[in-house]
């Protein structure tokens, strides 16, 4: 009797899927947290047996090395912490310069991929299927050799347009010379962008009210040509250029682009490029056939067709797959490491081979591409929930 | 009157000519627009394409030494033939090369062998394990009277295929099991996989490789010493599968509602539903999706030339630094590239293949 009842009580338990699933989860835990512990005490004592300080105390002690490329004033005698924020610096320009021609791209290609032309739509495809099939280190290092070994030296440097200068040391062009009205031109068009949003939201406001509709036009043109314009008059016009010129051993004046900057650039920007190019024209065949025929029907032009009524809509087929794309851009600029340009990872593994703290500069890596990655997700989600169709009792 | 349908006899008595000239006026000069298009489209590519391929062919240099070479102005296709073997096996002893070349013909072999979806079973997956193994034979040799050969001379193509192949052998289940742990049932097993696939995903696989190189020696008690291939090998099965997982996840999202409902009517468990109902459609749908990840993760391969291992971009750069043969970079590319290239379109065809078959074919 009674182990009958022991046995019954048993199989209930195993039988019950929410019991067994307490129990499933309770191994689990204790398994994480046993693997866990193993290797904490493991990293402790091997840590101990290395004389390995650890702690994030040596960001505040001297760094020692120069750092090539830095957007803010940085010395050898700096400390980590600093070089490590020239580093994060580095990698956020390039992430929003690249993802910005990235999306340029892949938007031209992804329609020129459907263009009733032969031979541009296959120039397109090709170059998509090149650049998707070699891996992205590989295409570095080869714009990189192209700068290094084709181009020539400083002193034969090739001028394929006036003032613009192509060699093993970079790309060199001209600039406009400093003025203090250039600030304000800029303040007064970045503003300009703000009251176009502005008057844009107020223009849809007056449609939905009043069925009258206004082109932007007027509006965008004069926010953002004219009034920047007066306002480079009013400066004194200065126009002096600032034109590159080899002087000694490389060029002085206008802009420098280093190779490593270049060659990350073109690469990452390229191989981007081709997969938005696909998410484009992915997102604009989503669109069905019938609305470029009812758009034909009203008589739009082609172009008006695919800009007023097919990419608005396939817009919400494309921003989500674009996001990852984004991201990947993010984290794939971390091959810089592999040319020599001095992004967050480079930063992050001289620290480390200099200190010697392998943990907290990995540990370092990962919180900054996760904070990285976490918050343009974010954003991106943001942008696709304003992108989507407004349903009703939303 | 008997209807009898022809085809359009005016079209098939155009001469080749005209047919020609109908096709250019109709893809190429249908509107100004597009005829202006197409005329710099044509100037650009002989612009471009030519100095290419006068560097790359007829330039080229084929015969004799980096002293001819510097002296041509073309490409340097004598350093190729000189270091064809370097980059193909790294430092792979040069009497045993066979055994190398004998891994990556059963491979591609397999390869040929399981294009049929109607040999897809349990039987090939066990064919592919053996791979594996005779792969882990042929390279490591030790048995049977071959010849030792130690991990750190493993280099070039063959060190790069097993990186990709065995990633995503192993990748592949553990994606599946990741993902049914994020869309199943118990919280404790959803949070963990869920926190594990997204800072996997949220992090680049460089940072994964640093921690493979840095942090699993410290890891490991003292004594243990795990080779490096193996560490990254294991670093780059840990990153594949969280981005497995989400393509599994993408099929059991997409499986129809109505078949969840109709295993759990039917009693079956959990384990009975997934298996047998659930995950032998999601798996299907997402065919497409999960080879172009593969793909992704054999180019991935090559970023473990930064914590120095010696796969095929590795070997390709350390043939670069012979300094009988410095300043051949560009060619050096082109010709790995090419190899990279021939793997991964090869596989995206295929995967283009797979989802018209599956497209036509149903869910049968």
């Amino acid at each position: 009797m009674e182990k009958i009842s022991q046995k019954a009580s048993w199989g209930q338990f195993w039988y019950d899927p929410k019991k067994r699933g307490y129990l499933f989860q309770f191994i689990l835990f204790i398994t994480v947290i046993g693997i866990g512990s193993f290797l904490v005490s493991n990293t402790q004592q091997n840590l101990a047996r290395q004389n390995i300080a650890s702690g994030f105390d040596f960001l505040g002690q001297e760094a020692g090395f120069e750092i090539s490329e830095s957007s803010i004033d940085y010395w050898a005698d700096d400390s980590y912490q600093r070089a490590l924020l020239v580093g994060i610096l580095n990698t956020i320009k390039i992430a929003l310069v690249g993802n910005f021609f990235a999306i340029i791209l892949g938007v031209f290609v992804g329609i020129f991929r459907l263009s009733p032309n032969w031979l541009l739509n296959k120039i397109s495809e090709t170059y998509i299927e090149v650049v998707r099939n070699i891996p992205l280190l590989l295409q570095l290092f080869f714009w990189y050799a192209v700068f290094t070994e084709i181009f020539p030296d400083v002193k034969e440097s090739l001028n394929p347009l006036p003032g613009v200068f192509v060699s093993q040391r970079g790309l060199f062009f001209p600039i406009f010379k400093e003025h203090f009205i250039w600030k304000w031109v800029w303040i007064t068009f970045f503003t300009g962008i703000i009251c176009t949003f502005g008057s844009s939201y107020f223009l849809k406001k007056k449609w939905e009210k009043t069925g009258q509709s206004w082109s932007l036009l007027p509006f965008a043109s004069i926010f953002l040509l004219i009034l920047p314009f007066l306002v480079w008059i009013f400066g004194g016009a200065p126009h002096q250029l600032d034109i590159p010129e080899l002087g000694g051993f490389n060029f002085s004046g206008g802009m420098t682009l280093t190779p490593e900057f270049v060659a990350l650039m073109l690469g990452l920007v390229l191989y981007t490029g081709a997969f938005n190019a696909e998410i484009v024209r992915a997102g604009i065949q989503s669109v069905s056939h019938g609305q470029w025929e009812a758009s034909q029907a009203l008589g739009l032009s082609r172009w008006q067709t695919l800009r007023l009524v097919v990419l608005p809509q396939s817009l919400r087929v494309i921003i989500p797959p674009m996001t990852s794309q984004v991201l990947n851009l993010i984290k794939n600029s971390s091959l810089a490491v592999g040319i020599g340009y001095p992004d967050f990872v480079a930063v992050a593994n001289t620290t480390m081979n200099q200190t010697g703290q392998a943990i907290e500069a990995v540990v370092l890596i990962m919180a900054v591409y996760l904070f990285f990655s976490l918050s343009t997700s974010f954003l991106m989600n943001y942008y696709n929930r304003s992108q989507q169709l407004k349903e009703r009792g939303a | 009157m008997s209807l009898k349908y022809t085809k359009n006899p005016e079209k098939r008595s155009l001469p080749m000519m005209q047919g020609f000239a109908k096709w250019m006026k109709k893809n190429l000069f249908s509107t100004p627009i597009n005829s202006a298009i197409s005329l710099i489209l044509l100037g650009l590519l002989v612009k471009l394409l030519g100095p290419f391929l006068n560097w790359l062919v007829f330039n080229a240099t084929w015969e004799g030494t980096a002293q001819t070479c510097r002296h041509n102005d073309g490409a340097c296709l004598v350093f190729i033939k000189e270091k064809f073997i370097f980059i193909l096996y790294g430092f792979y002893p040069r009497e045993l090369l066979w055994r190398p070349t004998l891994a990556i013909a059963f491979f591609i072999g397999l390869c040929f062998y399981s294009r049929e979806i109607s040999r897809w079973n349990k039987r090939l997956l066990s064919y592919w394990l053996i791979l594996i193994l005779i792969w882990a034979f042929l390279l490591k040799g030790g048995l049977f009277g071959l010849e030792s050969v130690s991990l750190d001379k493993w280099g070039g193509l063959p060190l790069t295929l097993i990186l990709a192949v065995i990633g995503i052998i192993f990748s592949y289940p553990l994606g599946i099991l990741l993902a049914l742990g994020r869309t199943g049932y118990l919280p404790l097993v959803r949070s963990f996989c869920l926190g594990y696939i997204e800072l996997i995903r949220g992090v680049p696989m460089i940072s994964l490789l640093f921690m493979a190189s840095v942090m699993f020696p410290l890891f490991l008690p003292d004594g243990l010493v795990l080779p490096k291939l193996m560490r990254a090998q294991i670093a780059i099965i840990m990153f594949m599968s969280a981005y497995m997982a989400e393509v599994v996840r993408g099929g059991l999202a997409a499986v129809d509602k109505g078949q969840y409902e109709a295993a759990d009517a039917l009693g079956l468990s959990y384990w009975q539903k997934m298996l047998k109902v659930i995950l032998p459609q999601a798996l299907k749908i997402v065919i497409p999706p999960t080879v172009n990840t593969a793909i992704g993760m054999f180019k991935d391969t090559s970023l473990v030339l930064i914590i120095a291992l010696s796969d095929l971009l590795m070997t390709t750069k350390t043939s670069l630094k012979d300094p009988k043969w410095l300043g051949f970079s560009v060619e050096a590319y082109v010709f790995v590239a090419l190899i990279y290239f021939i793997f991964c379109f090869s596989m995206s065809r295929y995967s283009k293949r797979l989802e018209k078959e599956f497209s036509y074919g149903g869910r049968s």
